[in-house]
């Protein structure tokens, strides 16, 4: 286990950095921070984060200054004006000056800060002319990715073993920050992201690109960075949205110009080849296999793989009366969700997705209707619903 | 507190022109239908006791599930119940509660009246809240358990929740009525039930924070009421006014919430403000600095308190200029917060210092709270927030102004004051004890999740990235060293209680000089019922 390798070395580096108060100063700088402890902001890829980063070591060091000086008279005074080492009593209780003078000095210091703070936020709102916008949704619990220029999208879930989250694998090295689909976008593009939400509010968020945006559902908010180097990025929700909030990282790839266009290709083709006619009728067993899948992304956190749901908490699929009864009331149900409940509608998934998940779900563990649901039958549901 | 001194120290020993036993019940019927003040008070300060050990066994329980990646002892739901109900618990059970507590038992005592001025509307504030406490707590074995939403309880997530939700959203408007009625008490007896002589501006500094959290709280307690009601007939009566489907703005639950909240975190600083500006000039033996400096930074402070409240919520996606002003106006709460930093730094200044227990609390909230309006001023420059927003860092932060700041003030009044109220004094070796036990392990629970949060690690997810593992591991180390430390305050509080220790004199303190210092200790039941001249 990588944390494993770490913790000796981590722990003689704490040892190393002594006691609490040198561990604190060394630590707190942005400039001495041990990159093994993470103690410092993520390195920043885009001139925003960069300014945010330069920004936080300036706000840093005047923090360090004051501190300095306001307990350096505090220790003073605990040390030198005591009872027990003969120190009588002065009893002076006003000054005018003194109190104007800390009054003007503090406000004086709080312009030079505001000052770069300004400019940066003035910066990180222009979302004027970019090369390229995609539109994000948070759902519970995933984030969805729209090319909007290029006609295609899809869903970025965790990829983490559930294995590896109920400790019973190794963790790897980005457990909990990576997925099965990262957004991709080119280096030194000016991206820009219209942000909204289909279920509660999330927040989408990577840190080395300096943003973080909260994802309101009915509501659309945009911002935007340029990452200037190659790599792949990792962020988390950050806004609680939910049972699986720990769980919905963001991934962003940057590649290069050529990589990119490859991949665009690569992701117009796929969406050709992937266009499903929601007219065609298939057998129970392909859309039962189907529907493992979409189960595993979207149904396995409530409730179960092995469809027992979550006592008390997440109803159980297995001998459902709802899974096992009429079809209608159960595409209605995942059609419109269930008020009041951690029940989401599921509207976002395409028919043919709806079709196979209902399917699987009708002719798994104990449950045996036999039924095909076919896509048809999602279709006609949703003028419904 | 002041039960047992009283049935005998006065009861029995004393013989007084009037029988006090004679005016109330005894048993349990005596705290049920008190309504003395110092009863109540004693009340009020259990209360918060008990609700602060019942917030931090959710918060042990949330660090022990931290203590390594992956999921071992709770379920993620559970996780989010804990966290929203440990907010809550500690906010609403917890500090409010003890403020007022403090209040009861000083502002009478300091002003020279004979009681607060509604007796009986002082009994009912402080019984609203033990149903309200039990409601929340309730609400964990209701189906879907308790409110999982974060204590914030945004919509549309809150809207989600099961009964749990509603639990909560009966729990705070009942709390609110009780805070709003102690306010009106507390203003009331302030402006009109002050000794012959004692004007406004020689009242003690902790009079004064407390009349300004009063108005605070009158101001802002209706608005939380408001928007907790809104979010209630969102879920059951079919409005919308958070759901943007139906014309409504998720968004506008932060900005009405935010517009209680923010003037909430001064609600529960400014009463300690108060208790540290007794505390260090008494073992400073010097007068305050700056008495009316003073009385203009808390009041500047109240104010700006209204015009902050977006600040929570940079990351919302406001225009550039609603980022400005409120950065702005943020940033000018470091003015009147440094001036009474410096005012206290001045009184100690060329003073002849003691360092019993009360005193060392001061000095640690004085530290600690800096160190919280160090992160504070990080958090007010937008771009830097953006990336801090949501994640440890804000944690830390709050719990350096609300534990180290709050908490430590309300033991240091606690130990200033248990002499006066039991007629005994504290055990001073465990009252050192408690005071470096919960120094250190409080800096080793909370400094590291600066680092966590400046690496990226978002608050409220009951399992993380390997990169957060190292800290998370200390943190959840301190926090149990930390709430263990809190036993040694239960101890010595025992021990004052049943009069296990040196007999207090009526002023122990050498430096002090409010009016409650110059009736004997243990307190009578009834003081002041002539009142003093104050020259």
């Amino acid at each position: 286990m990588v944390r494993n390798q770490r913790g000796p070395r981590a722990l003689a580096r704490m040892l190393a950095t002594g006691t609490a108060g040198l561990a604190a100063l060394a630590a707190l700088a942005p400039g001495l921070a041990n990159a093994a402890l993470d103690m410092d902001l993520q390195p920043p890829v885009t001139p925003i984060a960069q300014q945010m980063y330069d920004l936080n070591v300036y706000i840093f060091w005047i923090c360090v200054v004051i501190f300095c000086a306001v307990f350096g008279v505090m220790f003073y005074s605990i040390f030198k004006h005591r009872k027990s080492v003969g120190h009588k009593a002065v009893q002076f209780h006003e000054n005018t000056t003194v109190e104007i003078v800390w009054t003007v000095i503090p406000f004086l210091i709080l312009l030079g800060m505001a000052w770069p703070a300004t400019k940066t936020i003035l910066a990180m709102k222009d979302t004027s002319a970019p090369d390229i916008t995609i539109k994000v949704t948070g759902y519970q619990w995933k984030w969805g990715y729209d090319y909007l220029q290029d006609g295609f999208g899809f869903y970025s879930n965790l990829s983490t073993p559930l294995a590896q989250i109920e400790n019973r694998e190794q963790k790897g090295p980005n457990y909990l920050l990576e997925v099965d689909h990262p957004m991709v976008v080119p280096i030194g593009a000016k991206v820009r992201l219209v942000i909204t939400a289909g279920d509660v509010i999330h927040s989408w968020s990577v840190p080395a690109f300096g943003v973080k945006q909260d994802a309101i559902p009915g509501y659309v908010r945009d911002t935007w960075f340029k990452a200037e180097k190659l790599g792949t990025y990792r962020g988390q929700c950050s806004e609680l949205c939910g049972k699986e909030h720990g769980f919905m990282p963001v991934v962003v790839e940057v590649k290069s110009k050529e990589d990119y266009a490859k991949w665009l290709a690569d992701q117009k083709q796929k969406v050709a080849v992937a266009a499903e006619d929601p007219a065609k009728v298939w057998t129970e067993a392909d859309l039962a296999a189907k529907g493992e899948k979409i189960y595993a992304a979207n149904c396995v956190a409530c409730h179960q793989a092995t469809g027992k749901g979550v006592v008390g908490a997440f109803p159980a699929l297995d001998g459902s009366k709802i899974v096992t009864g009429p079809a209608d009331v159960q595409i209605a149900l995942l059609l419109t969700g269930k008020t009041g409940t951690a029940m989401p509608s599921w509207k976002q998934l395409s028919d043919t997705d709806i079709a196979a998940v209902i399917t699987y779900t009708r002719n798994s563990w104990g449950n045996h209707t036999g039924e095909a649901i076919q896509p048809a039958q999602i279709v006609a549901a949703r003028k419904e619903h | 507190m002041s039960a047992i001194p009283h049935d005998h120290a006065v009861g029995q020993n004393e013989d007084h022109g009037h029988d006090d036993h004679g005016h109330h019940p005894t048993g349990i019927m005596r705290w049920i239908t008190t309504t003395n003040h110092k009863d109540i008070g004693t009340l009020y300060l259990l209360f918060s006791l008990t609700m602060f050990f019942v917030g931090g066994c959710m918060a042990l329980t949330i660090r022990a599930e931290l203590f390594q990646p992956g999921l071992q002892i709770v379920h993620p739901e559970f996780f989010n119940s804990l966290t929203t109900l440990h907010g809550l618990i500690m906010i609403f059970g917890a500090i409010m509660p003890a403020a007022v507590g403090f209040a009861n038992w000083q502002v009478p005592l300091m002003i020279g009246a004979p009681d607060m001025a509604f007796a009986r509307m002082n009994n009912w504030s402080f019984w609203l809240l033990p149903p309200a406490a039990f409601m929340l707590i309730l609400s964990f074995f209701v189906p879907g358990g308790a409110a999982a939403g974060g204590w914030t309880l945004y919509p549309p997530l809150s809207v989600q929740a099961g009964m749990g939700m509603d639990l909560t959203i009966f729990a705070v408007h009942i709390m609110g009525a009780s805070s709003i009625m102690g306010s009106i008490n507390i203003i009331t007896t302030i402006l009109n039930m002050r000794a012959p002589g004692m004007t406004l501006m020689k009242m003690p500094m902790f009079c004064w924070t407390w009349l300004i959290t009063a108005y605070l709280l009158i101001a802002v307690m209706p608005v939380l009421a408001g928007s907790v009601t809104m979010l209630l007939t969102d879920r059951h009566f079919g409005t919308s006014f958070f759901n943007a489907a139906g014309g409504g703005d998720p968004v506008l639950f932060q900005h009405v919430f935010w517009f209680f909240g923010h003037p909430e975190v001064y609600i529960m600083i400014l009463p300690s403000f108060g208790i540290i500006s007794q505390i260090i000039p008494t073992f400073a033996r010097k007068p305050l600095f700056g008495y009316a400096s003073m009385v203009y930074a808390v009041a500047s402070i109240a104010i700006l308190s209204f015009i902050v409240w977006a600040h929570h919520m940079f990351t919302v996606g406001m225009p550039a200029a609603g980022l400005l002003f409120f950065m702005y106006a943020t940033m000018l709460i470091a003015v009147p917060t440094g001036v009474k930093v410096f005012n206290w730094l001045a009184t100690m200044w060329q003073g002849s210092m003691t360092f019993e227990t009360p005193m060392l609390f001061a000095i640690g909230f004085l530290f600690l709270f800096t160190m919280g309006g160090f992160t504070g001023l990080v958090l007010a420059l937008t771009p830097i927030d953006i990336q801090l927003q949501d994640t440890y860092y804000v944690v830390a932060h709050f719990h350096y102004v609300l534990v180290a700041g709050s908490l430590f003030a309300f033991f240091a009044g606690a130990y200033y004051w248990l002499p006066k109220w039991t007629g005994t004094m504290y055990n001073e070796k465990l009252g050192q004890w408690h005071f470096w036990a919960s120094m250190i392990f409080f800096n080793i629970t909370f400094f590291p999740m600066h680092f966590l949060g400046v690496a990226g690690m978002p608050r409220r997810i009951p399992d993380y990235a390997q990169q957060f593992a190292d800290w998370n591991m200390v943190a959840s180390v301190g926090a149990f060293g930390f709430g263990l430390s809190q036993l040694i305050f239960v101890i010595a509080l025992v021990k004052c209680i049943r009069g296990d220790g040196a007999k207090a004199p009526a002023k122990p303190w050498e430096g002090a000089d409010t009016l409650e210092w110059t009736l004997p200790s243990p307190v009578p039941y009834h003081t002041f019922e002539t009142p003093p001249v104050v020259q």
